[in-house]
């Protein structure tokens, strides 16, 4: 039988191969889809674990169910290969004894081959149906030499098979038949039946419509299976990716809220060994971080308190000497011409101390976040111009001349009058300090959502990268120069602060040898911050005169608050920006 | 007769200078320099103000204002080095009438000491009333329904100044400047906790008041009588 001959694609593979074509289209679509949403890809684990597993399951039970299909169809086909080929050499038989003494002519050959054929088509004494294990054939046979005489369907037999037979081998070959009007596959044996005067060729086609019922069965049935199997798999898969994003998520939230500032939050330790891993792993993290933090805030704690408990501690001896002073104040006249001026000397510098004192008094209280912010809607043009009304005085004794610009109409925003007219002071105080007996300008703007106050100078302005260090304590431009105001190096740090706790702005920009500007805006609704400004922070004077040759990172001299450390409570500390030269 | 100043105070230097600021001023003076024996030292000495530090070893400044405002209503000015609200509010709670934060001016002192003595010298009788509360000025009587009112000197004027002018509505600043002497606007606090404490004594119920009414971002006003 190893001389059989093979047709190189029998019906059911070439449905096999059609539906794995028609499967790697689909999956080409899935990985092209995959591929257009690869920022979601990488995002989601859920969603690259469903895609894996459904592709890796997708290509497993698609060959195994090939391959599954392959074994079944060539056990069927060769077991039926098998009886064909016993029920041959059994009609080979039934025609060698039929036709022994054939009459050679042809009339009486055709009948004879015919008698032979209804013999082998007919089920043979025993009660079974034809063809038994092998099922159903038709007979043909033929002549193999001299003049061609035939009987049953001659046309169905293959040309490739009838030229093998003649030459005395027993062979088979699938080819396809139409019965009752439909094509189906078929399995033809054939073989010489030779007796002494003639060889004849037999041949059994066998209809393999069972057996393309039974395939297509099983291939249902692969189909269906496979898909269950797919749709279980990628089910399964995705319960557990589910359960391992799910910790994974809930580690994250929980990380969140210990980044948003919960330093008591924990991760729960319990589920899979690689969760309570990371969920311990984390929490020592956040003991350690937390313990960290803790002792830092300790230390400014301390640190803070130290400052107010000095504030406070030095109020009652300094209560004390300045009643005493007053009293020698008050008797001065009768003191002689140099004790007299001591005395004013000592209730002068007394004032200047007391100032420091609450200065040092107020920024520790911003420093502990114990700063109120007392804001009622106010028109506060009121209090620019009775800051400057105070301010005039000094103004005129260093030759400074102030001038203000205010709209027409009221300026309403929701300040504390306290602080704003501390902010105001502050920056007229410094910018006579600064005008070198110049004028200074005074702007009050009203924009949509904000309020601004520019205060310009045109006295020595400030060089590159200053004007973000004027709002460090105690920090000046220039050591040797004179203070005017008695200010006490905390003016501008506890303006900052005093802006930043309404949740506005207050920044700084200049040009050596031009002039500095001072602008602060603010809020209109407390409680709001400020996204912009209705006033420019580069005076346009200050910007003409630029030179070319200037920084051209000039604007970052902009001190810029950023306006969300202002809103978050403790963050103050924690802006780096904050903590420069402090 | 000079008016007598109980100074309690636990720093000698203060203390003394104290002293000497207030005779010069026309002040008689006595000095206790700790919280335990400063309820006594009044009781014995019956000083017509009381200058009184938050801040003192043993008993705190706050107990010590507590009981003496149990048994009096002498006018208890405290002196502070704290300026946070809490710190104020809770003296004033504690029933001084007023404060001074160190530190303070000699002048300043003796101005908001001169405040508190000066009383309102009405000779003729006079008789208010606001909702069911009568008020007796000459004889610093306040009654509810034949029962009196115990009121501090400071309690009183306040509400008399309310009373006076039944239809008007008082700012907090013109309070301050008629009740406490400021000349001008000052710690609107103090007004706040004393209206509170007022409300307290002379109120049926001091969260629906009817006799000191609050007239919102105004002031107060006295109720309908």
């Amino acid at each position: 039988m190893s001389a059989l001959a093979e047709d190189p694609a029998p019906a059911p593979q070439r449905l096999a191969r059609a539906r794995a074509a028609q499967r790697r289209a689909r999956w080409g679509r899935i990985s092209q889809a995959a591929r257009g949403g690869v920022s979601f890809w990488s995002r989601s684990l859920r969603l690259r674990v469903l895609v894996l597993t459904l592709s890796t399951s997708i290509l497993v039970i698609a060959v195994l169910g090939l391959v599954l299909q392959q074994q079944i169809t060539d056990r069927l086909l060769e077991s039926k290969r098998d009886a064909a080929i016993a029920e041959l050499e059994n009609a080979l038989g039934v025609t060698q004894s039929q036709l022994s003494n054939a009459d050679p002519e042809e009339t009486s050959l055709q009948s004879q081959l015919l008698n032979v054929v209804n013999v082998l088509g007919r089920p043979v004494d025993t009660g079974a149906a034809q063809g038994g294990k092998a099922g159903v054939f038709e007979p043909v046979v033929a002549t193999l030499r001299g003049v061609s005489v035939t009987a049953g369907l001659w046309s169905d037999v293959p040309a490739e098979l009838r030229s093998k037979v003649s030459e005395g081998t027993l062979a088979w070959q699938y080819t396809s038949i139409i019965r009752e009007g439909q094509q189906g596959a078929a399995l033809v044996v054939g073989g010489p039946a030779i007796t002494g005067t003639d060889s004849f060729g037999v041949f059994l086609i066998f209809p393999l419509s069972g057996e393309q019922r039974t395939i297509q069965v099983i291939q249902r049935t692969l189909l269906v299976a496979g898909a269950a199997l797919v749709a279980a798999m990628t089910l399964i898969a995705v319960v557990v990716a589910s359960q391992v994003v799910r910790p994974v998520r809930r580690a994250a939230a929980v990380a969140e809220r210990f980044a948003a500032g919960a330093l008591e939050e924990r991760m729960p330790v319990k589920g899979a060994a690689e969760l309570t891993t990371m969920a311990r792993s984390f929490n020592g993290m956040a003991e350690a971080i937390r313990a960290q933090i803790r002792q830092l805030e300790e230390f400014g704690r301390l640190q803070r308190r130290f400052t107010s408990d000095v504030s406070h501690e030095l109020r009652t001896p300094v209560t004390t000497v300045r009643m005493a002073a007053d009293l020698l104040h008050a008797e001065r006249k009768q003191f002689p011409a140099h004790l007299g001026r001591a005395t004013e000397l000592l209730v002068d510098e007394l004032d200047r101390f007391e100032t420091l004192l609450a200065d040092l008094l107020e920024i520790s209280r911003h420093d502990a976040g114990m700063a109120e912010l007392n804001a009622e809607p106010t028109d506060v043009r009121g209090h620019v111009e009775s800051c400057v009304t105070a301010v005039h005085a000094l103004a005129d004794r260093v030759g400074v001349s102030i001038s203000v610009e205010v709209p027409d109409d009221p300026v309403i925003a929701e300040v504390d009058a306290r602080r704003f007219e501390r902010i105001l002071r502050n920056l007229l105080g410094n910018a006579i300090d600064h005008a070198d007996g110049g004028r200074v300008e005074v702007e009050v703007a009203d924009g949509p959502e904000s309020i601004a106050i520019a205060v310009t100078d045109y006295g020595v302005g400030l060089r590159p990268g200053e004007a973000g260090l004027v709002f460090n304590r105690f920090w000046r431009a220039d050591p040797s120069r004179q203070r005017q105001t008695g200010g006490t190096g905390l003016g501008l740090a506890i303006s900052l602060e005093d802006a930043r706790l309404h949740g506005g702005w207050l920044q700084a920009s200049g040009t050596p040898g031009l002039g500095a500007r001072f602008r602060l805006t603010l809020p209109k609704v407390s409680g709001t911050l400020v996204t912009g400004s209705p006033l420019p922070l580069r005076s346009p004077a200050h910007r003409e005169g630029r030179d070319d040759h200037l920084d051209p990172h000039d604007d970052a001299d902009e001190h810029i608050i950023d306006p969300v450390a202002v809103r978050t409570e403790g963050a103050r500390d924690r802006d780096p920006r904050a903590g420069i030269g402090r | 007769m000079r008016p007598r100043v109980l100074v309690v105070d636990d720093d000698p230097a203060l203390a003394e200078m104290l002293t000497i600021v207030l005779r010069g001023e026309g002040f008689d003076t006595a000095v206790v320099r700790d919280g335990a024996r400063a309820v006594d030292a009044f009781r014995d000495s019956h000083p017509d103000l009381i200058l009184l530090d938050l801040m003192l070893p043993g008993v705190s400044g706050l107990d010590v204002c507590k009981e003496i405002r149990a048994e009096s209503g002498v006018p208890i000015i405290m002196l502070t080095a704290k300026t946070d609200t809490v710190d104020v509010v809770l003296g004033l709670e504690s029933g001084a009438d007023d404060y001074v934060m160190k530190p303070f001016k000699p002048k300043e002192l003796t101005a908001r000491i001169r405040a508190r003595l000066r009383r309102s010298d009405t000779g003729s009788a006079e008789l208010l009333r606001v909702a069911d509360v009568e008020i007796d000025v000459p004889g610093h009587q306040v009654t509810r329904a034949g029962r009196p009112i115990s009121l501090t000197p400071l309690e009183f004027d306040l509400l008399v100044a309310l009373a006076r002018k039944p239809r008007q509505v008082f700012s907090r600043e013109v309070l301050l400047e008629q009740v406490w002497g400021y000349r001008h606007a000052a710690d609107t606090r103090l007004v706040n906790v004393h209206v509170q404490r007022l409300r307290s004594k002379i109120e049926k119920d001091p969260e629906r008041p009817e006799v000191v009414v609050t007239v919102r971002g105004v002031g107060y006003k006295a109720g309908v009588s």
